[in-house]
């Protein structure tokens, strides 16, 4: 006999239940999508803000402890170094997932045929490293220096010039000494010489345009620097900084236990630059502190508002079954009179009500989800050019806001329901 | 001990009396019948009977027990258990059909019987409209689907409000026909209507006046098997 109503009020109010499954529909694809695209919006953000560069920059301590004392800056006359060795290392922190980039540097004094000087920098370009972990990694300066527009040439691309050469110079520097791609270059160093053939000129917009960036075991031959880099720069995502991180940041030694486990357990820069400074032997990783600081908050922004987004989408759901499922109460309200005048309970009557309201739910839930992920991959490929994953999580969490949407908006209908005397409605006059 | 008893029943709405110091009782298997004019207290009247109002004033005895001061909860169970209704709009559940606008009733009751509830419109001769929607009945026969549902139950009472108000001469006489065939039954009927023609069928009929019992008569020419005296 239940279920025989409910039929019947599904079919008999068909197109009431169908624009009450297409709010929920609509609040449900919004709530998917949303919910799909900041769960993996982290991953996507990483992504475009490695074009931003690194956050966190890594010397040795002896060249921070001097710069910081006589104010030197690029100045090689106090040379310490830190072991190319440790670098996989740094994929080893507690927060290495959140390190999505990074490429060290060594730099040499190199002079030219025609005895004009040169600064010549080693680095990684696409280096590809498989860690202990499983994961692999491309890392290096052709995403880290993404806004290195190349003039002419390509790339330096590692997987194909490794023992070959070759060198991407600078537009200022290929002017002044007429360089063009195919070009060789004869490099002395101060322990080597090598022939460099140019694949590509960069216009960087700065000093870099003056410099020869090459692979960085050649530029180590160069300079006789085996083993040897001067400075690493790390792209992380980080958690923006609060008081905690601040007074960590000064001196991690002086939080409390409980204090130290939060701000180590958080992807703040300072935690992350404390990590790192952990595992590479005598260094000092500092952020490069508005880089760090509007990354941080650039996702919590953009989390931020899909959440708001999202919350107003399923206020807006509410209201909108709210307001139907009252005129849908409304309607029937003869009927409801009668079973309550035949001996239906008010808890009868509003399972029966319930019931036909999460039927429709469900099925327009199920209908929403899925649009919510046809959603979620339009907005994936418009904002961050590549599909969004659907993480699993998204499914309770959309059952159960659906769930709290529809119980939201019955409020009013079932409090109509229960104060209707079956006298109001059943004589007619 | 009467079936049914109002001592001194009053509803007050603010300043308006629309039941004012009432009494009436009413023996099991008897048939009243209640008139009076718009206005003059009947609705009210039933609705309190029903278990669908509580007076302000006075004790409502049915079956022995006070319903005016039982909760809405109890008064529910009560009506669910003692009484059946019969509506002037029928009030059928247009997407059922009239078997299972039947055992709607015995849903609210207890457990649906197809059975029981085909015996129930055999009663009121409409068994072969039993899987009819109730747009596809005539006005005479969803007044008798209503009154095959007010019977499935078994109740201690009949409550009719104004039965014959939407039907024409025909069905009207096969309604006042079938309450003839109950009250041989021995089912108690309290019947509230317009028409003096249905009212003067009944064994009493009682009318009601701005809300106070304003005249009682004995039908002296009831024509049914079950006689005032019988019911004494």
């Amino acid at each position: 006999m239940f279920f025989r109503m409910i039929r019947g009020t599904l079919f008999r109010q068909w197109k009431k239940m169908i624009m009450i499954a297409f709010t929920i529909a609509l609040g449900a694809s919004l709530a998917t999508a949303m919910l799909s695209v900041m769960l993996d919006v982290g991953d996507k953000v990483n992504q475009e803000l490695k074009t931003y560069g690194a956050n966190i920059t890594v010397i040795p301590k002896e060249t921070s402890v001097l710069s910081e004392l006589y104010e030197l800056e690029g100045d090689n006359s106090a040379k310490a170094y830190l072991k190319e060795d440790e670098l996989g290392k740094i994929k080893t922190i507690f927060w290495a997932f959140n390190i999505v980039d990074y490429a060290p540097f060594v730099n040499v004094t190199a002079t030219l045929d025609n005895s004009d000087e040169v600064t010549v920098y080693g680095s990684w370009f696409n280096h590809h490293m498989e860690l202990p972990t499983g994961e692999q990694l491309d890392a290096g300066i052709t995403s880290m220096r993404s806004w290195w527009e190349i003039t002419e040439g390509s790339w330096l691309d590692e997987s194909r010039s490794s023992g070959n050469n070759e060198a991407m110079v600078g537009k200022a520097f290929a002017e002044k000494e007429n360089i063009s791609v195919g070009d060789k270059i004869h490099l002395i160093g101060s322990k080597g010489d090598s022939d460099f053939t140019v694949v590509g000129i960069f216009d960087a917009g700065g000093t870099e345009d003056d410099y020869i960036f090459a692979q960085l075991n050649e530029v180590q031959e160069l300079g006789g620097l085996d083993g040897c880099i001067d400075s690493i720069e790390v792209s992380a995502i980080t958690t923006p900084d609060n008081e905690l991180a601040e007074k960590a940041a000064k001196d991690p030694s002086s939080l409390t236990v409980s204090q130290y486990e939060t701000w180590y357990c958080t992807a703040y820069v300072s935690s992350i630059c404390y990590q790192i400074q952990e595992v590479i032997t005598d260094s000092v990783a500092s952020p490069v502190r508005q880089v760090a600081d509007s990354e941080g908050a650039i996702l919590e922004k953009t989390q931020l508002l899909m959440i708001l987004i999202t919350i107003l989408s399923l206020i807006g759901a509410s209201l909108g079954i709210c307001n139907l499922v009252t005129a849908s109460v409304m309607e029937r309200s003869s009927e409801i009179g009668l079973m309550k005048a035949i001996g239906a309970q008010n808890s009868s009557v509003s399972g029966l009500v319930l019931t036909e309201i999460f039927i429709t739910a469900i099925l327009g839930g199920i209908g929403g989800f899925f649009a919510g992920l046809g959603f979620a991959q339009i907005i994936g490929h418009s904002v961050f050019g590549s599909s969004i994953t659907m993480r699993p999580m998204v499914i309770p969490i959309v059952a159960v806001l659906v769930v709290i949407v529809t119980l939201i908006g019955s409020i009013p209908a079932i409090r109509m329901l229960l104060r209707l005397r079956p006298t109001e409605v059943l004589h007619g006059r | 001990m009467s079936l049914l008893e109002l001592k001194n029943v009053s509803k007050i709405y603010g300043e308006l009396h629309a039941l004012d110091n009432v009494s009436l009782k009413v023996e099991k298997g008897e048939w009243v019948s209640i008139m009076g004019p718009s206005g003059s207290g009947k609705s009210t009247m039933m609705n309190i009977i029903g278990c669908m109002d509580k007076p302000t004033k006075g004790e409502v005895l049915l079956d022995g027990v006070d319903i005016s001061k039982e909760s809405s909860k109890n008064l529910t169970t009560i009506r669910r258990d003692k009484i059946g209704l019969i509506f002037q709009q029928f009030h059928l559940v247009n997407y059922l059909t009239a078997l299972e606008n039947v055992m709607l009733a015995q849903y609210y009751h207890s457990i649906p019987d197809e059975k029981e509830a085909m015996e129930a419109l055999e009663r009121v001769g409409l068994a072969d409209r039993a899987k009819h929607l109730p747009s596809q009945l005539s006005g005479g026969e969803q007044q008798r689907v209503c009154v095959a549902r007010a019977l499935i139950n078994h109740p201690e009472i009949i409550l009719a409000d104004e039965p014959t108000g939407n039907l024409d001469e025909a069905n009207e006489k096969v309604v006042v026909d079938l309450f003839h065939k109950l009250h041989d039954e021995g089912t108690t009927l309290v019947v509230v209507t317009h028409d003096p023609e249905v009212a003067e069928v009944a064994q009493r009929m009682i009318v009601l006046r701005s809300g106070r019992l304003s005249k009682e008569v004995v039908n002296r020419n009831f024509t049914g098997k079950i006689k005032l005296e019988d019911n004494n």
